[in-house]
C-alpha cells in the first residue's frame, strides 16, 4: 500500500464512510459536466424525486455536440440541437450553472475547468468523461465516470469507490528539441501498455514532468486513461500556483496565502512509498505517431512498423487486426504515409501553447493539396487569445480552417467527421475504429507540430526538418 | 433503494473474441446523442455487425442465437476507453446480464457495477475454455453464479473472481448507491466543512 502520497492525502482528507458494500464514500470538490453524459443521470434524479445537493460545487458546458462552424440556432444537427435544449432545461431547473456560448466561457470541459482557474491542488474532481484524469496536472485527484455516478455526484457530491494503487512514473533527463508533451505520454503508454495502469493512479514526476508547463502537464495527465490508469496526477509545485493566479477562481489577497499552504502541504512526501515505482529517461524519446487501432501501438517517427511475431501471443490479435484496418505493413516507415485530413484540437491538444506551436509550423507555409485541415481551439478563451496573438490569419493564410471552440473530431458528435478510410493526422487521444466518426475512419495520433508538418507535407513527417 | 438480489444468471452465451475492445466499438459516439438509454439495446457493435449500406456483417452479435443470450464472454481490457455508460447500457438492453472476461477497463467495469451487471474476471485459459464451447454449440446454456464463483456450462466449471464488495452488492441488491450516499448527507457535511477550499480558504 502506498503511503505519504498526494492520492493517499487527498483520498484520507475527502473519505466520509465506508459504505455498508466495502467501498468508500468519497467527497467530490469540483464536479464539472457537459451535455453528453448528464440527461439521464438528470432524469433519474427527477424520477426519485431528488435535488442536487451542492449545487454550486457542480458547472456544466457544452463541448461534444456543439458545432464548430455555424453556430446558429437551432442547430443543424437536430439531436445536437435536442441534447443541447435538455442541458439548458435541466441546468436552468436543478439550478446549475452553465457556462454556455453566450457566457464567453464556453469550451471543452477539461480546458475551461482549469482556465478558469477552478481546479484547484488537494481537491478530488469527478466528470462524466474519461479525460478527466487532465485536472490531476493541477495535483487533484480526477476521475472519469458514468452517468449513474453523474447521479450519485449530483444527488450527494459523493462517489462510492475502491482505493488505488499508486505507481511513481519518474521521466528523468531531458527532452531533445522538438519532442513535445504529446510524444511524452504516447511513449509511457506504449512503455507500460494500454492495460498496465489497471488498478492505478500515476504519479507522473521527475525532471522533466517537473519542468513542463501547466499546458504540457494537463496533456500528460489527460491520457492516463489510455494507459489504463483511472487516474494520473503531477504534484503541485511553484509552476501550479503561478498559473493558478489570477485566474477567475483563484483566491485573492489573504486566501491566495492560506491557499498557498494548503496546497504545499497536498504534494507527495519525499519519503512516500508507492506500489511501483518506473523509470524512464526523456532522452529515449522521439517524435511519436501511432500506426494502430489504439494509443498504446505508436512508433517514434522513422522506427519501422513492427513484426507481429514480436508480441505476445495474446497481444497478436489485435496487433493483426490494426494492419488489417489500417492497410499499413509490417516494416513499413510512417513516413511514407500519406495523409487525408489534419485535426488540431481536442482536450489533449488544444490550449494556446498547442496553437502557439502548430502556428509556428504553418507561419509562411501551405497546406499541401488534397488535404483537409481544421484548427478547433479548445475554449472561447484560447480561440480569443489566439486571434489577439494573430494565430488564427496564420493558420487562415495555410489553408487551415479556423473553428469555434468544441471536441469536434475528436470523436465525431458533431457533423466535424472522416468519411470513408480517410487518414487524418490528429492531436486527439484515440485512434479507436470508427472513433472519428467514420468506421473505416484511420487516425494518427501525434502532436501538434507533427500534425501540423503532416498537413503541410501532405504525408506524415518529422516536425523537426520544416522548423 | 433496494433493489433484488442477483445470485445467478443463466441462459445462452455470446463469444466476442479480442483484446482492448473499446467502448466506441461498443456503442459509436454517434448513438450517445440519444437522451436516454431505452432504444440502446439495438445498437451493440453497431459497426461491426452492420456495413454502411446497413447491410449484416458477420459478427457474434447478428447469430439467431445472440438474441435472447444472457451472457458475455470477452478476453483482457474489454470496455476500456471512454467512460460512457451507454456501453453497458445497450448490453443490459440487449439482454445481456452478466460479462465474464480477463479484465476490463475500470470505468466500464464501474459503470456495469452500477447497472447490477457482474463484470467477473476467469483466468485466460478457462476463460478460452467457455469461448469456444458457446461458439461450438450455439444452444448451449450457461450459469453465472456469484454465490459459488464459478461458470458452469456443459462440463465446464470455471472459477470467477469479482471484487467482494461488489460480488455483495449484488448478491444483497444494493448496486444502486445513490441511495446509501444520500443517507450520509451529515457526515458529507462535516467533511464538506472540513476543507478549506469549500470555504475560499478563510478560517472558519
Amino acid at each position: 500500500m502506498a503511503s505519504g502520497t498526494l492520492y493517499n492525502k487527498i483520498w484520507d482528507s475527502h473519505v466520509v464512510e465506508r459504505l455498508p458494500t466495502g467501498q468508500y464514500q468519497l467527497f467530490i470538490g469540483l464536479h464539472l459536466t457537459h451535455e453528453v453524459t448528464t440527461p439521464q443521470a438528470y432524469d433519474m434524479l427527477a424520477e426519485r424525486g431528488l435535488r442536487v445537493a451542492w449545487p454550486e460545487r457542480t458547472v456544466a458546458t457544452v463541448d461534444h455536440i456543439i458545432p464548430t462552424d455555424d453556430l446558429a440556432r437551432p442547430y443543424v444537427d437536430e439531436q445536437a440541437e435536442l441534447m443541447m435544449q435538455a442541458l439548458e432545461k435541466n441546468t436552468r431547473s436543478f439550478g446549475v450553472r452553465f457556462l454556455d456560448f453566450a457566457s464567453g466561457r464556453q469550451g471543452i470541459v477539461h480546458v475551461i475547468g482549469p482556465e478558469l482557474g477552478m481546479v484547484h491542488p488537494g481537491m478530488t474532481v469527478a466528470c462524466g468523461d474519461s479525460h478527466t484524469a487532465t485536472h490531476g496536472a493541477f495535483g487533484t485527484l480526477a476521475f472519469g465516470i458514468g452517468t449513474s455516478q453523474v447521479r450519485d455526484v449530483l444527488a450527494s457530491q459523493c462517489l462510492s469507490l475502491d482505493p488505488l494503487r499508486v505507481r511513481r512514473i519518474e521521466m528523468n533527463g531531458a527532452l531533445a528539441p522538438g519532442v513535445e508533451p504529446k510524444d511524452v505520454i504516447l511513449h509511457i503508454i506504449r512503455r507500460l501498455g494500454v492495460k498496465g495502469g489497471i488498478g492505478y493512479a500515476y504519479e507522473y514526476a521527475g525532471s522533466v514532468i517537473e519542468g513542463m508547463s501547466m499546458e504540457a502537464r494537463m496533456t500528460v495527465c489527460n491520457m492516463s486513461i489510455e494507459g489504463g490508469a483511472r487516474a494520473g496526477y503531477v504534484n503541485p509545485d511553484e509552476t501550479t500556483f503561478a498559473y493558478l493566479e489570477g485566474r477567475e477562481h483563484a483566491p485573492v489577497g489573504e486566501a491566495w496565502d492560506a491557499a498557498l499552504t494548503h496546497w504545499r502541504s497536498f504534494a507527495s512526501d519525499a519519503d512516500a512509498s508507492y506500489d511501483d515505482v518506473v523509470e524512464m529517461r526523456g532522452e529515449d524519446i522521439e517524435p511519436m505517431v501511432t500506426w494502430g487501432i489504439h494509443p498504446g501501438q505508436s512508433v517514434g517517427v522513422h522506427e519501422p512498423l513492427p513484426d507481429p511475431e514480436a508480441f505476445d501471443e495474446a497481444e497478436r490479435p489485435t496487433v493483426e487486426r490494426a494492419y488489417a484496418h489500417m492497410g499499413f505493413r509490417p516494416g513499413q516507415k510512417m513516413t511514407e504515409v500519406p495523409i487525408d485530413v489534419c485535426f488540431i484540437g481536442s482536450c489533449t491538444n488544444s490550449r494556446i501553447s498547442d496553437l502557439r506551436t502548430a502556428a509556428e509550423l504553418a507561419r509562411g507555409r501551405r497546406v499541401a493539396e488534397g488535404v483537409k485541415a481544421i484548427v478547433v481551439p479548445g475554449s472561447q478563451a484560447v480561440k480569443k487569445q489566439a486571434e489577439e496573438e494573430g494565430l488564427d490569419r496564420v493558420f487562415s493564410e495555410a489553408g487551415f480552417e479556423w473553428r469555434h471552440a468544441g471536441c469536434s473530431m475528436c470523436l465525431g458528435m458533431n457533423t466535424d467527421k472522416l468519411v470513408g478510410d480517410q487518414v487524418c493526422a490528429s492531436t486527439s487521444n484515440r485512434n479507436f475504429i470508427g472513433r472519428q466518426g467514420s468506421p473505416r475512419g484511420r487516425t494518427l495520433l501525434m502532436s501538434p507540430s507533427m500534425a501540423a508538418a503532416a498537413a503541410l507535407e501532405g504525408r506524415v513527417s518529422d516536425a523537426r526538418t520544416l522548423a | 433503494m433496494t433493489d433484488l438480489g442477483i445470485r445467478r444468471i443463466e441462459g445462452r452465451a455470446i463469444t466476442v473474441r479480442g483484446n482492448d475492445i473499446d467502448t466506441d466499438r461498443i456503442i459509436p459516439a454517434r448513438f450517445l446523442k440519444a437522451l436516454t438509454f431505452s432504444e440502446l439495446g439495438e445498437y451493440p457493435f453497431y459497426d461491426e455487425r452492420f456495413d454502411s449500406e446497413g447491410r449484416e456483417r458477420e459478427h457474434p452479435f447478428n447469430r439467431e442465437s445472440a438474441r435472447g443470450a444472457k451472457i458475455l464472454f470477452v478476453n483482457a481490457n474489454f470496455g476500456c476507453g471512454s467512460s460512457r455508460e451507454h456501453a453497458p447500457q445497450c448490453l443490459k438492453r440487449w439482454g445481456i446480464d452478466a460479462v465474464v472476461g480477463i479484465s476490463y477497463g475500470e470505468i466500464f467495469a464501474g459503470n456495469c457495477e452500477m447497472i447490477g451487471v457482474p463484470a467477473a474476471r476467469a483466468e485466460a485459459q478457462a476463460l478460452a475454455k467457455l469461448q469456444e464451447a458457446a461458439e461450438a454449440d450455439a444452444s448451449a446454456e450457461f450459469c453465472v453464479d456469484l454465490e459459488r464463483m464459478e461458470v458452469r456450462g456443459g462440463n465446464l466449471r470455471v472459477p470467477i473472481e469479482l471484487p467482494e464488495n461488489r460480488r455483495r452488492a449484488l448478491l444483497d441488491g444494493h448496486w444502486d448507491s445513490t441511495g446509501q450516499l444520500v443517507a450520509n448527507a451529515e457526515q458529507v457535511r462535516n467533511v464538506y466543512e472540513r476543507l478549506p477550499y469549500t470555504r475560499g480558504y478563510q478560517e472558519a
